[in-house]
């Protein structure tokens, strides 16, 4: 099995720029810059069905297709690296900005060349300090041997390459509020349209794309479209790099074929449940996706069939409900963690998730009521796509209202016996079994 | 024009619209809060959700925000779907859960926007049973009052206050629910456009703090449309009363002129009304006993007027009907118009030049949509601050057309434009003597001396028309300046030139007019203003009569004058030196005014004269539109009369008549317009006393009215008789006609359902348009297309510093340097005190840092100022504050004395 | 006022924008990494410098996590408080932080050395329960091990 991405992953000591190169690297650099049209380079990446790894999962060619192009575009265009990774469940990017960095920036170099934009960002969250520092050495690097800079391997072309580091804010990663927060503003999101494509980063066209989409174009463009497709296992082209957290035996990430099913991922890579821990369900793919559940297990890990089971792939980082763990004081942290990080931009999100947080503490505390849960239903309802002014409330309502579904029964026992089943202050933490049900 | 469906329904809308603009233009009803029509669309309040449908087979729909969506022809939408009632509903349920129940003790309830919206949404019950979030709230100066638990996040405040009106003390802090709307610090907000946070604030977060002080709910006010009378611009407002006491000054829109706003001296400058220092009873003086009851005063003014000569003294701030009674009582030799020669010279200059009509007198809406704004030497933000912010406008709405063409984007849509638009700004060249707060958006400052700002406008004329004449002896400097601006000039569509009199130049103002003529062809249409300073002068500039030099000059003639002087404090206007001799050579002298001053103290006879509020009149505004204010409340005191009522009383005792007594105002009018032909149209400003609708009169007050049969019970438990008008078509009552009233005579807006001032949507054509039946007002100059200019052809030499002296000017204050809106405590509070400004190198001559003293020998007067440094002021040019203190009038623009205090 | 090597480092930063007033969450950065926390006097130095209001510069400060406007101590303690963090047990850690610092979040121990916040997802899901102090990450984190882990702070 291939893992092109992660192959080259040395954590203890990431490659240099040598030893990068020989390793392969910044060939996809000379012979794109050196043979390639922009346009021919989105071409390929548009055919070779490459999603975004950012959650949303839009067909990336296709996205880069939206840049005006030619000599009446407006300039600069932006190319921004989304390393905002803060979804919670989510340390995928870690893993390859920490482990590989020169794969990501050769990836933005080509991306960049693609859509011919002139300077590029990568936004890194504050706390990973490491890939900060190994970024900052890479670039050094990078533009020492002429592939970032002025005229880079003497095409004429020029680019630009800074690393921003955020002050800590979950809305930064969506990628319009990233935009701002690059502009020095508050990380309020933008209005789409106008994408930013066309009016981005200072006003001008600018493609956002996460740093694991970055790292699949110089495989794509070294190995072609065919190859890519070929490490699938489903109709999306390519690896995915997955992760399970909880308490599994064996958490980590690695990189798979797209479309592994669950029980693979939790099974073999993950090693399983801890002794004595059952699976209740998991989030397929970080914080705000909804519940799968042990009937979901053999549903295969890609954007489709994910969506088809009720949930989304999300960043295919799993995080695993087990049944020592009460679903409501679950959901309750994930909705304080949403809650807390609205932009405070618009009504429903703004006013709806702190309202869904401290109705789920009471419940959680003993102090739930009648009608209670009808309140979280229909916040989950309403603070549907489309009724929010970006998608981060969609997003929280998703587990919450997978939780309702799943685990109802959990969320009913709080209300009536009055105290959380699975601890109080003097026990020792309880399990699920159906015989908790009243 | 598009058709839309909205439940079905055809509409036929305005294209280029969003669809909650074109649904609330056809009278359907959508709630909304962060929209609104002068700060466009952002999407944030997600209110006013509406169900958006493919086409007619669609049957889900998806819920959209009617503020984000764009009009398209066939577009099928419903408001009242299920779905979309249920979310408009939660929205407001969500917005209630930390706004707290107070409304009883609130400012803003029975005008509140939130309160309209909830009713409107149906919600009723809540679900919501924890801890409401509670803040701390902020000192903001004493203009507006901060209770931030109230705020439902709408970011309205920030949009208008940063966005719209370029103010940087508020802003939005912290994030999620914590989000906090106010200042960084406790203090006064700087912004002179403050005070229209209380009207954009759709809750009680921002609110009038001087209402508060005699606080009246507004279906308990007694309401008049009205004109702002502290400058040229003539905003349109409402004036509220209630216990014979002026409770509030509310906007009153005009599409054409000061829109949703007013700043902050025409908001809160209204306490002179009610102020201790007002002429309560008339005096005779020298006598044992000074006051008078009315048949002593009325013996005393019929022997007065029989048998002496007359002198009249008019003013730019009474009414044309006060300043045309007072030239018919005295004759049209002996009037005198009350202002300098100078002013009334530059005056008359504006007034010749807009007559001819061969440029498009700009009003405010002008200025907002024009694509290029040059201002020549005047600062407007100080004289005339509302056009200060309609040239704000101007310049942002020129970069979003400019964005909307390029990006395709609808120009409503402010959340994108502005992300477009970046920092990118429409095109302001600010021309002045020392810089204004508008050089902060203007792509070209240039500043100096008057006569040198008239030569780079004679410059710039010359490049625009080859056939002006060159300016000598320039420097490359000032002729490249030049070319650039007239580049952009030519570039322009609808380009505006803005100036004034205030730095006292005759060349300032014809080079304005050189430009503006010169762009003007059948393509371009150039339009031009210039402010003036106070809100009548242009009605007393359009009448013919001398200035009050001239008077000075008769009385030195001519012996036994009666002079008679109305609302002017001639003192502000005029050096004490000439007018204490001109004083001691009347044999009487006759003031009718509202408030003590100087003048009046001078008076022999003195009638107290009503103020706006107590009393109709007309007054022309800087673009030469009459505009009708009419009275709010009767005066318990009877003494309290119209100076043009006393003056026609007196009339008659002058010519012994006894007809007329009870004249409406616009019979005056009438009289005026076939005297002298440039008033035409001015007794058609509004309908005539008797005009009624069906028969009924339009209230002053709201149908809810209350207390009316108690309110005066202390003193007689039998209702009274309700006050009769029989000078204007409104009543003293809440019964009579009850709908739309028609838009000259808008006592207050309110419409079913909608009790807060965002029911002037149903008055409007569309949202934030033309007021229906037009906006108010008469233009009185007209446009002659075509007609061929008459340039000027003189110009200035440049200027020359003189050893030993300073040219002296003017400096206005937007706050402090109206004569009548100090007598506001809080505008009083943040009036600066007086000043004198210089270059640094004057300074450095003259030894002084900022903050020492300074002796200005002026008009033989001798005044201690504390020292200003001006970066942007040319050397030996001084400026001193007008107004403030003790600073009287002076020969502006003439050269005086400076030297430092030991 | 700013000082010498914050003035250099945050003209740097408006070299590579448009518009001076884009290098504001930089400059508020660069204070802080100088100062520990934004102080008042540093928002109105910053406001002066990049030429805006002290409001808007606030106006960001504020919105953001790891902007600290109040005095913090000399290390900040990160304590995931996220959702595979919790699921392995945080609470364990911050009760032992609570007692061994007697601080709660949002807190400064009285020696000034501390202050301790609760950060959302770390991305160390698989090594949970994780936190930083200062620059420094620490995953797996039992509670035995905290006190070792603190006195090399000290
Ligand atoms: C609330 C919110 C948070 C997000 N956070 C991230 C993030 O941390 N990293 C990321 O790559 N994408 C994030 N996204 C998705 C981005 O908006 C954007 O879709 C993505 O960066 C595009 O990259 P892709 O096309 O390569 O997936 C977030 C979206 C939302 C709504
Ligand atoms: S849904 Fe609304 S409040 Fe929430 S983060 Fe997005 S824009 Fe901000
Ligand atoms: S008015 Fe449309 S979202 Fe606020």
């Amino acid at each position: 099995m291939e893992r092109p991405l992660t192959k080259n992953i040395n954590q203890a000591q990431p490659l240099n720029l040598k030893e990068y190169e020989a390793v392969g690297g910044y060939a996809a650099v000379r012979k794109v810059i050196q043979g390639m049209t922009p346009q021919e380079v989105q071409k390929v990446v548009q055919d070779s069905t490459l999603k975004g790894r950012g959650g949303a999962g839009f067909n990336t060619g296709m996205k880069w297709s939206f840049v005006p192009m030619g000599p009446d575009a407006r300039h600069p265009k932006y190319l921004i690296a989304n390393a905002d990774e803060m979804e919670p469940g989510t340390f995928k990017d870690r893993l390859l900005l920490e482990g590989n960095p020169h794969q990501l920036i050769e990836g933005m170099i080509l991306s960049a060349y693609a859509i011919q934009a002139d300077i590029s960002y990568i936004f890194l969250r504050w706390a990973y300090r490491k890939a900060a520092q190994l970024l900052r050495k890479c670039f050094a690097e990078a533009y020492e041997a002429g592939y970032l800079g002025k005229n880079i391997l003497g095409s004429g072309w020029s680019l630009e390459m800074y690393l921003h580091t955020g002050v800590g804010r979950y809305i930064c990663g969506e990628e319009t509020a990233l935009l701002n927060a690059l502009e020095g503003k508050r990380a309020t999101p933008r209005a789409k349209p106008p994408f930013p494509q066309v009016s981005g980063l200072f006003g001008k066209p600018t493609i956002v794309n996460n740093v694991e989409t970055f790292c699949c174009i110089p495989h794509i463009l070294n190995n072609g479209v065919e190859w890519f497709k070929g490490l699938s296992k489903s109709e999306d082209g390519g690896t995915k790099i997955y992760g399970v957290s909880g308490k599994v035996k064996r958490p980590g990430a690695w990189e798979l074929p797209m479309g592994v099913t669950m029980r693979e991922l939790l099974e073999e890579h993950a090693g399983g449940m801890l002794d004595g821990y059952q699976f209740r369900g998991a989030l397929p793919g970080g914080a705000s996706t909804d519940f799968l559940t042990a009937d979901h297990l053999d549903v295969k890990m890609d954007f489709k069939s994910v969506a088809a089971a009720g949930s989304r792939l999300g960043t295919g980082t799993m995080v695993v409900l087990d049944d020592a763990t009460c679903p409501v004081g679950f959901v309750h942290n994930l909705q304080h963690f949403f809650a807390q990080e609205s932009c405070g931009w618009c009504t429903p999100c703004r006013e709806g998730l702190p309202w869904v947080e401290k109705i789920l503490l009471r419940m959680e505390q003993g102090r739930g009521k009648t009608g209670d849960i009808e309140l979280l239903e229909m916040h989950s309802k309403m603070l549907g796509p489309g009724n929010t002014f970006c998608a981060l409330a969609p997003g929280a309502v998703e587990p919450l209202q997978s939780a309702l579904k799943y685990f109802r029964e959990d969320f009913e026992r709080h209300i009536i016996e009055g105290k959380c089943p699975y601890h109080s202050a003097t026990e020792a933490p309880k399990r699920f079994s159906k015989s908790m049900v009243v | 024009m598009p058709t839309i469906y909205i439940d079905n329904k055809p509409y036929e809308v305005k294209a280029g619209k969003n669809l909650l603009e074109a649904c609330l233009a056809q009278g359907v009803d959508i709630p909304y809060f962060c929209w609104h029509p002068s700060l466009g669309s952002v999407g944030a309040c997600r209110q006013c959700a509406v169900k958006l449908f493919k086409d007619e087979n669609d049957t889900q729909g998806r819920l959209v925000m009617s503020c984000l969506e764009g009009v398209r022809d066939g577009l099928r939408l419903s408001v009242n779907d299920k779905m979309a009632k249920a979310f408009r509903e939660q929205i407001i349920e969500w917005l209630m859960t930390n706004h707290p129940h107070d409304c009883p003790v609130c400012d803003e309830g029975g005008s509140c926007h939130l309160q309209d919206m909830t009713v409107m949404t149906g919600h009723d019950y809540r679900h919501y049973d924890f801890k409401k979030r509670t803040y701390r709230n902020q000192y903001l100066g004493p203009l507006i009052h901060h209770e931030m638990n109230r705020c439902i996040q709408c970011y309205r405040c920030v949009r208008y206050y940063k966005d719209y009106a370029g103010g940087e003390d508020l802003n939005v802090f912290a994030a999620n629910n914590k989000v906090y709307f106010g200042r960084e610090k406790d203090g006064v907000l700087e912004s002179p456009f403050s005070g229209n946070l209380a009207e954009v604030c759709p809750t009680g977060v921002f609110t009038d703090k001087t209402l508060k002080e005699h606080y009246t709910r507004k279906w308990d006010l007694t309401m008049a449309p009205s004109v702002c009378q502290h400058c040229s611009v003539g905003c349109n407002t409402i004036a509220g009363e209630r216990y014979g006491e002026l409770r509030v000054i509310l906007n009153r829109y005009n599409g054409e002129v000061n829109g949703y706003f007013l700043c902050d001296r025409g908001r809160f400058g209204y306490e002179f009304v009610n102020d201790e220092n007002r002429v309560k009873q008339p005096v005779i003086r020298n006598r044992t006993s000074e006051a008078v009851t009315e048949p002593e005063l009325t013996t005393y003014l019929q022997t007065a007027m029989y048998n002496s000569k007359l002198i009249g003294i008019g003013s730019p701030r009474a009414a044309v009907e006060t300043n045309f009674a007072l030239q018919q009582l005295v004759g049209p030799g002996n009037f005198y118009k009350g202002i300098s020669e100078d002013e009334a010279y530059l005056t008359n200059k504006v007034v010749r030049i807009l007559e001819t009509g061969t440029v498009h007198s700009a009003s405010l809406k002008d200025i907002e949509q024009s694509d290029a704004v040059l201002i020549l030497g005047e600062d407007i933000w100080n004289t005339a601050p509302m056009m200060a912010l309609a040239v704000r406008q101007s310049v942002k709405k020129t970069a979003y057309s400019h964005a909307a063409e390029q990006s395709k984007l609808p120009i409503w849509h402010d959340a994108a434009i502005q992300e477009f638009v970046q920092e990118e700004k429409g095109f302001l060249a600010n021309i002045t003597v020392a810089g204004s707060p508008l050089d902060g958006i203007a792509a070209y400052t240039a500043y100096g001396a008057p006569d040198n700002l008239a030569r780079l406008g004679f410059a710039i004329a010359h490049e625009l028309n080859t056939s002006l004449p060159v300016v000598s002896n320039v420097d490359d400097d000032l002729i490249n300046k030049a070319k650039s601006i007239a580049a952009v000039l030519l570039k322009a569509k609808k380009p505006v030139i803005v100036s004034g009199i205030s730095c006292y130049s005759e060349g300032v103002i014809e080079a304005a007019f050189n430009i503006a003529a010169s762009l003007n062809t059948a393509e371009r249409k150039a339009a031009i203003c210039y402010a003036l300073p106070a809100c009548n002068s242009m009605g007393l500039g359009m009448m013919n009569a001398p200035s009050f030099d001239h008077a000075v000059t008769r009385l030195q003639r001519e012996q036994d004058m009666t002079v008679v002087i109305v609302e002017n404090d001639l003192y502000r206007d005029i050096s004490s030196s000439v007018l204490d001799t001109f004083f001691s050579k009347a044999a009487n002298i006759i003031v009718l005014d509202s408030l003590h001053n100087r003048t009046t103290e001078k008076a022999n006879v003195l009638i107290p004269a009503a103020t706006f509020a107590e009393g109709d009149g007309t007054m022309v505004n800087y673009e030469g539109r009459a505009q009708r204010f009419f009275q709010v409340f009767m005066p318990a005191n009877p003494f309290i009369r119209e100076s043009w009522k006393w003056l026609k009383e007196m009339n008659l005792y002058k010519t012994q008549g006894s007809n007329g007594h009870n004249q409406p105002p616009e019979e005056l009018l009438e009289k005026l317009e076939s005297t002298s032909h440039q008033f035409e149209g001015i007794s058609k400003v509004t309908p005539p006393h008797d005009f009624t609708i069906h028969g009924e009169r339009i209230p002053r007050e709201p149908h809810r009215y209350s207390g009316r049969t108690a309110m005066l019970a202390n003193l007689n438990v039998s209702e009274p008789k309700p006050m009769q008008d029989n000078d204007s078509p409104l009543s003293f009552t809440m019964e009579g006609f009850k709908g739309i009233q028609p838009s000259i005579a808008i006592p207050f807006f309110w419409s079913p359902g909608w009790n807060s001032v965002q029911s002037v949507t149903k008055y409007q054509e569309e949202p934030g348009g033309h007021l229906r039946g037009g906006d108010p007002g008469v233009k009185l100059f007209h446009d002659r297309q075509g007609s061929e200019p008459s340039f000027f052809k003189g110009m200035p030499e440049s200027f020359a510093e003189r050893p030993e002296k300073w040219l002296v000017l003017p400096q206005y204050h937007v706050l402090g340097s109206g004569e009548l809106s100090i007598y506001t405590k809080a505008l009083e509070e943040l009036t600066p005190s007086p000043s004198v400004s210089l270059s640094q190198q004057d300074a450095n001559r003259l030894n002084v840092q900022n903050g020492d003293m300074l002796q200005v020998n002026a008009d033989a007067k001798k005044y201690l100022l504390a020292v200003t440094i001006n970066k942007n002021l040319c050397n030996g040019v001084v400026l001193v504050s007008a107004g403030l203190g003790e600073v009287e009038g002076m020969s502006w623009g003439s050269w005086v004395k400076v030297s430092r205090c030991e | 006022m700013l000082s010498e090597t914050e003035i250099h480092a945050i003209d740097h930063e408006v070299s590579l924008v448009p518009y001076k007033k884009a290098a504001v969450i930089e400059a508020l950065k660069i204070v802080q990494q100088e100062r520990g926390w934004v102080s008042d006097e540093s928002v109105e130095a910053i406001a002066d410098y990049l030429e805006i209001s002290a409001a808007e510069v606030d106006s960001v400060a504020t919105f953001y996590n790891l902007i600290f406007r109040r005095p913090v101590g000399r290390h900040v303690i990160l304590l995931c408080d996220s959702i595979s963090c919790y699921v392995m047990g945080y609470q364990t850690l911050y009760e032992a932080l609570q007692q061994q610092l007697n601080v709660k979040f949002g807190e400064t121990t009285a020696d000034k050395n501390f202050t301790l916040l609760p950060n959302a997802c770390l991305g160390c899901c698989d090594h949970a329960p994780a936190l930083m102090i200062g620059e420094d990450l620490y995953r797996d984190v039992k509670v035995e091990e905290l006190e070792g882990i603190l006195k090399k702070y000290v």
